[in-house]
């Protein structure tokens, strides 16, 4: 049986690790080599590095972070922000990277998504999705792009359901009401997305506590949580997280 | 010596080796795999491709195999080591253990990927200090079926029993990714290592 995956999330600009609240009011939480060195020594199950700049200066400099990070990192990491070709993926991957994650170029290109997952195969392809409530239609979100700042028409469940048609291989779901509160997750989103697709869904945004990780997995229905407050600023270990998680029941790799 | 078929991401295995303070060199001059103290063939690609990749190396690779040279195949590496596979077709692969590549029985999600746990048999010399059991990191959407003979193996649960890893003789094989599976894996690689160092 798969264990439930721990998974911090680092959100890179300008060469540091930042953190905001609600994708505002960056706070520096460390070098991203370095902060990726010890979640990998601590246990992590798997990394996630956002670039948060994503301009096309910045696109070599996450090259060339991907290779730091594939020397000192020795579990899967997935690599995303700005990515819009083939071609960067391939990069990426030559680079060490597992996994890379699309996010604004899959909602306006949908062909890359199937695309990648031809060329590179489904595991690869990551379908990140930022997820606002719907101010007009109850139980319903809206997918965000441009880091969170463009709501569009497009509805969370249903891309999700078309990402997975296309070929992700995963889709790391984050709710943007959620991000950064510590609050807990958003796990009324998390049920009817890991309800709705055959894929594994990644829960992010909002972990404060280590209830809230549980209440993902179990009310969420998520087969990953990802986290970054609540490591970088020092609350809780990872191996707490996974402890916590094995005494409630959950399959862990402890 | 990592066996390089100029395809995908072999930086990773080399990193891994790199950093547990091993030697590694990526190559697949038939002269260098001659002189290596272990070979490597890492994961990657789809079986057809990654053989047609390994190409005018294989023979080289088999020979060193036979006059007892450790060889750890890693992944889709593991799965080259048997007979065959039928990943997108029928493929030949070098046949060193006996035995199949075959998808995963239906049932179960596919690809088989994320931590899962594998039992570690006592005879098993790359599993040293690891036993009883260990989560390693998977990513595939066939495995090997074993066949008849004189082969160690250690297997997984995905609703059925999968092959994590096999041993006959000086030939290794690891389904999973010993590069990517965190402390367990660098000591399987360490161990695989030691192997080398004791056959020279």
């Amino acid at each position: 049986m798969l264990t439930k995956r721990i998974i911090p999330c680092l959100d890179v600009k300008d060469n540091r690790v930042v953190k905001g609240v609600n994708f505002l009011n960056l706070r520096d939480a460390g070098d991203p080599v370095e902060l990726g060195a010890r979640y990998s020594d601590e246990g992590a199950d798997e990394l996630v590095f956002l670039d948060i700049t994503a301009t096309i200066r910045s696109r070599k400099t996450i090259v060339d972070l991907v290779r730091r990070v594939a020397e000192n990192v020795f579990i899967p990491f997935t690599v995303g922000g700005g990515i819009q070709t083939v071609e960067q993926i391939d990069e990426l991957l030559r680079s060490g990277a597992e996994k890379v994650s699309v996010n604004t170029a899959a909602v306006t290109n949908p062909k890359l998504i199937a695309q990648a997952a031809k060329r590179f195969g489904n595991q690869c392809v990551v379908l990140a999705i930022d997820a606002r409530r719907s101010k007009t239609r109850a139980g319903r979100w809206q997918v965000c792009v441009k880091a969170g700042s463009e709501p569009t028409d497009v509805d969370v469940v249903e891309w999700a359901v078309r990402g997975e048609e296309l070929g992700a291989g995963e889709i790391l779901l984050t709710s943007m009401d959620a991000d950064g509160t510590l609050a807990g997750y958003d796990n009324e989103l998390n049920r009817a997305v890991s309800d709705a697709v055959n894929i594994p869904v990644i829960a992010s945004g909002g972990a404060g506590k280590l209830d809230h990780l549980y209440d993902a997995i179990v009310q969420g229905g998520a087969d990953a949580v990802l986290m970054a407050s609540i490591t970088h600023f020092d609350n809780y270990t990872i191996t707490q997280m996974k402890e916590y998680l094995r005494d409630r029941g959950l399959p862990m790799n402890l | 010596m990592v066996i390089d078929y100029s395809v995908g991401n072999v930086r990773s295995v080399c990193n891994a080796f790199r950093h547990i303070g091993c030697e590694v060199e990526l190559s697949r001059d038939p002269a260098k795999i001659e002189k290596a103290a272990g070979l490597v063939l890492p994961g990657v690609a789809a079986f057809g491709y990654a053989m047609k990749a390994l190409g005018s190396a294989a023979q080289p690779v088999r020979h060193a195999a036979a006059a007892g040279k450790p060889v750890l195949g890693i992944c889709v590496g593991h799965q080259m080591l048997f007979d065959t596979s039928c990943e997108y077709g029928p493929h030949k692969g070098l046949g060193l253990i006996s035995g199949n590549v075959v998808p995963i029985p239906p049932g179960q999600t596919v690809p088989h990927m994320g931590w899962n746990l594998v039992e570690l048999p006592e005879d098993m010399d790359l599993f040293a200090d690891l036993r009883p059991a260990k989560h390693f990191y998977f990513a595939h959407s066939y495995y090997a079926q074993v066949g008849e003979g004189q082969v160690k193996v250690a297997y997984t649960d995905y609703g059925s029993p999968l092959t994590a890893s096999v041993q006959k003789g000086n030939i290794y094989g690891v389904q999973f990714h010993p590069e990517k599976s965190g402390k367990q894996g660098l000591q399987v690689l360490e161990n695989f290592d030691g192997i080398c160092r004791r056959n020279v």
